[in-house]
């Protein structure tokens, strides 16, 4: 696996590689987003309960899980640059970083918007919107610390470390988190998770998920690509590319 | 990568196809250097060409972007206590802390490396503070701060020495035992690598090997 | 016992260095640079660690140096005690004096200001001897890094977290904090307070070369810090109530061995990053 994976190690190869796959992963982020958004948003059944307000569910689950997805592909990163001193690793969690932010940011803003109908308040300390939040700040700390370090070489070392020892402690968290939700709350939450869908509302959720994990694809790809850039910046294949550029 | 090329045993250490980029500049591209036994090497260029960065590469402190530092034909993070244990580092910091004497500073350095320190007052007689062995650090000029450090130099029975501007703040008279003690370490089968701005008067030019780095400035 | 004798053997081998070293020495004292006797001295360079102390040698050697360090500079004691202590008394100021109120929050502010105060103290865990350059010299040493790290957070301990211990009875009785919680307080700061040592110092070490680190390093540990807030403030709670609270201790003492494992590698690592 090593063998093949060992050419795309190289920043020009990769470089090259991700502008390949960025127009098909646009074009079906595209199409996945556009069918599940408008299917979810004007098409699929209102809820009995919640009424149309169910919708941002559509937006507000794919968010909340791509956001914990996205921690734990930047940990394999990390893993992999401080083991394996894959400078792209490092490229590549720094791209992530930001768009995880912004996710997780999502997923905390229509959570509260749904708490809003639901439970008559912007924010309550749920279990989940807690978590979610605490996700936030190890997120806003990785690229805090990146952005300290005026090296990029040093910057992703350390927000990788950060990563790691974050990583860790998630689970604990959202374990202790749970566990003193359950404790100051009693029953007053009703429980949202898996309600037994429908299949017309299950198949625009899963369209909504697809289309916005390719769309962090393509943002991370596109972020990835301006990092292998910057960090190449004195070779002479990346002057080569801006003269071209220039000279157009 | 290609594999690197294995090295004659004799070499102490040795730098392989170093590459050191900082702040978006590249400082050196493909270095190598074989540093024997009995090597004086004095490492030269103009400020901010890389001196410091490449004795911290070559102490293991930093981390080239790439090529790699090899201790007797072995990576050195691959061998790290075995390397330390025969290395002394010298840097623009000294490493003493204020608020210990100049006696207990040296007592600790020594002990952290594993040298003996029972005479630590010969040695701080030699590097002329003998009166201060017991006055705090913080009570002492910068120059009695490196000559806290060199006096390491005299018990150390490390082979490898890389010393950064170790002449700084240190009078004539220092300047000269420093050299006496280089050439001496050199003879005794060390190897000593350092920067310094002023050239060295005792030992002659044709025992010294240089290293000189450029960094050009058009190319940034 | 196999370990006390190896170390004795240690310390023969290193008594017969010296003396091979005082011989050399005193030849060179009176030598010039042309004597030929010197020649037979070689500096072999050691394939075998004969000098090299032994980890419990090294550990006390760091653990020793910085606490004479801290007694000599005794405000870096007392200055996050007095924050401690003040910040606990703004909050009757804060909230009101009612005693019932009071010994409902108290475990979250004591905890809360141990937290605080802890963070605050963090920063001399690594900053000086970043500045002056002996982080570099214990870096290079022979040592495995984890060690010194290990014996430098231990006495970071000894010397914040263990009379933020001391202290906290006392203002536990300013804030009228149930009788039945004080073991409980006592012990999850006991076993929480090398936690905050341990993760502190990771965030330290990656932020010990940052001009202005102080901030982020609160930005990089607090978060680290919940789940033993959450826990220590659940058991004195629990305590309160008179139930048993030995499984949050547990959950604590977990937590407290967990990052005593690996807390240190993450330091060492950060700290090689921030001297970089």
């Amino acid at each position: 696996m090593w063998k093949w994976l060992h050419p795309y190690a190289n920043p020009e190869v990769a470089y090259h590689f991700t502008n390949k796959v960025l127009p098909w992963l646009s074009a079906l982020a595209a199409i996945f987003l556009s069918i599940g958004l408008v299917w979810a948003l004007v098409f699929a059944p209102a809820d009995y309960q919640q009424g149309h307000s169910f919708r941002i569910f559509y937006v507000h689950v794919p968010a909340a899980s791509l956001s914990m997805g996205i921690y734990f592909a930047m940990a394999i990163a990390a893993f992999s640059s401080l083991v394996w001193q894959l400078k792209l690793a490092d490229a590549s969690a720094a791209a992530m970083a930001p768009v995880g932010a912004a996710f997780t940011a999502i997923a905390l803003i229509t959570g509260a918007a749904w708490g809003k109908p639901m439970w008559g308040t912007w924010w309550i300390w749920d279990a989940r919107l807690t978590s979610e939040l605490i996700l936030l700040f190890l997120y806003l700390g990785v690229i805090a610390l990146h952005n300290a370090f005026e090296d990029k070489n040093l910057a992703g070392k350390a927000a990788g470390i950060l990563t790691l020892v974050g990583v860790v402690n998630i689970p604990i968290i959202k374990y202790s988190v749970d566990w003193w939700n359950t404790l100051h709350q009693g029953s007053t939450v009703s429980k949202l998770g898996k309600p037994s869908m429908s299949l017309d509302m299950l198949w625009p959720f899963i369209f909504s998920f697809i289309g916005f994990s390719l769309l962090v694809g393509v943002i991370i790809c596109l972020r990835f690509r301006n990092e292998i850039l910057a960090r190449n910046s004195i070779r002479p294949w990346v002057r080569n590319l801006v003269q071209e550029h220039t000279t157009k | 990568m290609n594999t690197l090329p294995t090295l004659t045993s004799t070499s102490l250490l040795s730098a392989v196809n170093l590459t050191c980029i900082r702040e978006e500049r590249l400082l050196f591209d493909e270095l190598s250097i074989d540093i024997h036994a009995g090597d004086i090497v004095q490492v030269e260029g103009p400020n901010g060409s890389g001196k410091t960065s490449l004795l911290r590469i070559l102490s293991g402190l930093s981390q080239p972007y790439d090529g790699q530092v090899q201790y007797k034909g072995q990576a050195i993070h691959r061998c790290r206590e075995d390397f330390h244990e025969n290395l002394l580092y010298f840097g623009h910091l000294a490493g003493v802390k204020g608020e210990l004497t100049a006696e207990e500073n040296l007592d600790f350095n020594l002990a952290l490396h594993g040298n003996n320190s029972q005479d630590s007052l010969v040695y701080l007689a030699k590097v002329n503070l003998s009166g201060f062995e017991d006055s705090l650090a913080s009570h002492l000029s910068a120059g009695q701060h490196r000559r806290i450090a060199l006096a390491r130099l005299y018990q150390s029975n490390a082979p490898i020495w890389i010393l950064d501007e170790p002449f700084t703040a240190i009078d004539k008279q220092g300047v000269a035992s420093l050299e006496k003690l280089f050439a001496l370490h050199a003879q005794r089968g060390g190897c000593v690598i350092l920067t310094t701005h002023q050239d060295l008067i005792t030992i002659k030019a044709k025992q010294i090997k240089k290293i000189t780095l450029d960094y050009s400035f058009d190319s940034a | 016992m196999t370990l006390k004798a190896q170390s004795a053997q240690e310390t023969e081998e290193v008594a017969a260095m010296n003396d091979s070293n005082k011989l050399v020495h005193s030849k060179l004292d009176n030598s010039t640079l042309e004597n030929s006797a010197l020649d037979t001295y070689s500096l072999e360079s050691k394939t075998q660690p004969t000098l090299q102390l032994s980890y419990r040698h090294a550990f006390m050697l760091v653990l020793k140096r910085d606490l004479l360090i801290a007694m000599r500079h005794k405000d870096d004691i007392i200055n996050p005690l007095l924050f401690f202590v003040i910040v606990i008394t703004l909050f009757p100021l804060g909230i009101g004096p009612e005693a019932q109120t009071l010994s409902r929050i108290a475990p979250g502010i004591i905890w809360v200001a141990a937290l605080l105060a802890t963070l605050l103290s963090l920063d001399r865990l690594f900053k000086s001897d970043h500045l002056d350059g002996s982080l570099e010299q214990m870096l290079l040493s022979p040592h495995p890094i984890f060690l010194l790290v290990l014996a430098k957070i231990f006495a970071h301990w000894l010397i914040t977290g263990l009379p933020l211990i001391l202290i906290a009875p006392l203002l536990a009785v300013l804030l009228h904090l149930d009788e039945n919680s004080y073991t409980a307080l006592i012990l999850t700061l006991l076993l929480g307070t090398p936690v905050l040592s341990l993760l502190g110092a990771v965030g330290v070490a990656l932020t010990v070369g940052i001009k202005k680190g102080g901030v982020l390093l609160s930005l990089l540990v607090l978060p680290l810090y919940i789940p033993v807030l959450i826990f220590a403030t659940s058991a004195i709670d629990t305590a309160a109530l008179g139930l048993p609270y030995s499984g949050q201790l547990a959950i604590i003492a977990a937590l407290f061995f967990g990052s005593l494992t690996l807390a240190p590698f993450a330091v060492g690592a950060a700290l090689k990053v921030s001297t970089n």
